[in-house]
């Protein structure tokens, strides 16, 4: 499952957030503290994964203390999901 | 004629239990300062100041983030006579070894003694310190007096006179030539005086809300100074918070009866698309009297996104107004009227295009939309002129330039800026307009600067950054802005070009220059094209033609 959630959250980002739809992104780069998601383009994220997830992300945890990776994003989402 | 310090010693005695600030942090209980807690804070470290030698008039960098260390140290060096000049923190983002350059290089220009920061960021501030150059202390915030009872008598900043320095706003340069501008006590009280006739500002009803970050002259004037010195209640926010959830600036008006807001022009477009109703479920727009679009090019549509949006709340068409501003004039030039919505003007695009001049739409041919910036405030006039100073008619474009009784003293420590930006007393802005009926419509700028969300970016340094990237062919890149409907503000593109014509090659080339650019830079670099050799339009001398390498740019992509 960590797979499917990691492959839709890269879509996501290259193609909404980037808007480079045949960007690859690794699962360990980081993401924010590289500013490859900048801070206005972070609600985004949190927006996306309380719709296709159900799972809620506080704006407080909207920074690389939280996750900065995939990886990161993806385990937390797991951790979260009801 | 009086002083910023007078000012705080008489809402001391007369309004101690008044309400100031109301300091929001997210995840915390709103921390609300009375003038009392205002002045007894900034008390404490003028008394820093004091027992660390520092003199009055000398220069105190303040490298602090939202909350009550920056209140206090701030209002602290102006009861010491001080001059305070807030920088922004280092962001998330951003490479430290850059944000030391930066600081080394404002330091060799504004020669502070003083530099004030947490304990944990002490090492960083250090790092830009270099043998001999001006500072003598870094002040850290578990360094600060204990509190005490203000001795008006003694502050050193009862001494200043109306015609000193008080603060520094730094206005962006390009790299390495950072201006502060410097005001006097006298040009911020007039602009406070006339910017309050002109918003019909009144402490006993107004309420300003603020997300803005305070070393940027819209948060720092219109939305520190002016409602602290005015006794008008201030609730603040950090920018950090507000990007993360817009929706509680919209709360805040609504739980506090929020009266008065300032925007840059993207704001209106980000919390239009990103606030979802159940955010703000139950919140009362309708005390909002005035959001004050400035600081970017004003769009009517952002204007009408938001309103659309947000009418449900009771928010009021009216309130959406604009304004044109500068640091250089303290704060605020001119000012939409408040009763009513700011002036549309539907013009000829052709006409405005190719001879310079706003005049009526043509049936069958496309027109454009301008926004008015409003009216010259009541200190203020403005002329337009051409080239050569020469005063031109009304629909003509050509530099807007500024005079008041609240203008820049100076840039500190550049006699040459200040020569070349100022002729017989009229400050030269270096954007383009026009005047139609007394209204003032802002078109464009005689310099290359990109604005993006609020943030001024100049070409030249994007360039040489993007030179630096390995595989980039050195001075053969360019720079500039493209303005976003989506956004509300411009985005910008970098074209470079490189040896390799390999699509995956020019990709990853691509990809390095958006890295290099983002870490090094205000902003976050999204549109990289890589090119092949001879791509990028020089001029005759060599120079980069930036508007012919754009126009070439979006006729490229419009072709595909």
């Amino acid at each position: 499952m960590t797979t499917e959630i990691i492959s839709a959250l890269a879509k996501f980002i290259a193609e909404k957030i980037l808007k480079q739809p045949n960007k690859a992104i690794a699962a360990d780069e980081a993401l924010i503290s590289s500013g490859m998601i900048d801070s206005f383009s972070l609600m985004d994220i949190a927006l996306f994964v309380e719709d296709t997830f159900g799972v809620r992300i506080e704006d407080t945890e909207l920074n690389a203390d939280t996750f900065d990776n995939l990886n990161q994003l993806a385990a937390l989402i797991v951790s979260r999901k009801p | 004629m009086t002083t910023l310090p007078n000012l705080l010693q008489r809402s001391y005695q007369e309004a101690p239990d008044k309400t100031s600030i109301i300091l929001q942090h997210a995840g915390q209980p709103d921390k609300p300062l009375t003038y009392r807690d205002l002045i007894r804070g900034a008390n404490r470290c003028a008394l820093t100041y004091a027992r660390e030698g520092i003199q009055p008039g000398e220069v105190v960098i303040l490298i602090l983030q939202h909350g009550e260390d920056l209140v206090y140290s701030f209002w602290g060096a102006i009861l010491h006579g001080a001059i305070p000049s807030i920088m922004p923190f280092l962001t998330e983002k951003l490479a430290p070894e850059k944000y030391r350059a930066d600081l080394a290089s404002l330091i060799s220009i504004t020669k502070p003694t003083t530099i004030v920061t947490y304990p944990e960021f002490e090492q960083e501030v250090r790092g830009a310190l270099v043998e001999g150059d001006s500072v003598r202390r870094v002040i850290l915030t578990d360094q600060i007096e204990a509190e005490a009872e203000p001795n008006f008598e003694s502050l050193q900043g009862f001494k200043s006179k109306p015609e000193d320095i008080v603060v520094l706003q730094h206005s962006s340069g390009t790299t390495g030539l950072q201006k502060g501008v410097a005001l006097s006590h006298r040009a911020v009280l007039n602009q406070m005086d006339a910017y309050g006739q002109a918003i019909r500002l009144d402490p006993a009803s107004d309420v300003i809300v603020s997300w803005l970050p305070l070393y940027h002259d819209m948060g720092f004037i219109a939305c520190f100074l002016m409602p602290v010195l005015l006794r008008v209640p201030l609730v603040n926010m950090s920018p950090f918070d507000w990007v993360r959830a817009p929706y509680r600036l919209h709360l805040s008006v609504s739980q506090y009866k929020g009266t008065l807001t300032w925007l840059p022009n993207f704001a209106y477009n980000f919390c239009a698309h990103k606030i979802r109703e159940r955010n703000l479920d139950g919140a009362d727009l309708s005390s909002w009297r005035a959001i004050i679009n400035c600081s970017e090019p004003v769009h009517v549509e952002s204007h009408d996104l938001f309103f659309e949006k947000f009418s449900a709340y009771g928010l009021k068409e009216s309130a959406l107004q604009t304004c044109y501003a500068m640091a250089e004039n303290v704060f605020a030039v001119t000012q939409s009227p408040l009763d009513g919505t700011p002036v549309v003007d539907e013009i000829d695009r052709e006409t405005f295009m190719t001879q310079r001049l706003a005049t009526p739409p043509k049936p069958d041919s496309p027109s454009m939309k301008m926004t008015s910036s409003g009216r010259p405030l009541p200190n203020v006039k403005i002329r337009v002129v051409d080239e050569s100073f020469n005063d031109l008619p009304d629909r003509s474009v050509g530099e807007i330039a500024v005079q008041s009784d609240c203008m820049l003293t100076e840039y500190f420590n550049r006699p040459d800026a200040t020569e070349a930006a100022i002729k017989d007393g009229w400050y030269l802005t270096g954007d383009y307009g026009y005047l139609a009926d007394g209204e003032l419509y802002v078109s464009g700028r005689k310099k290359d600067l990109i604005i993006v969300g609020g943030k001024n970016v100049y070409p030249q340094d994007l360039e040489s950054l993007a030179s630096e990237v390995p595989g980039v062919h050195k001075g053969r890149t360019v720079a500039f802005g493209m303005y976003d409907e989506e956004e509300g503000t411009e985005e910008v593109v970098i074209i470079a070009e490189a040896d390799s014509t390999d699509p995956s090659e020019q990709e990853a080339i691509a990809d390095a220059i958006r890295k290099h650019v983002t870490k090094s830079s205000a902003i976050a670099l999204r549109h990289v094209k890589v090119v092949d050799d001879k791509w990028i339009i020089k001029t005759s001398s060599g120079k980069t033609a930036r508007s012919a390498n754009k126009e070439k740019f979006l006729k490229e992509l419009n072709s595909q």
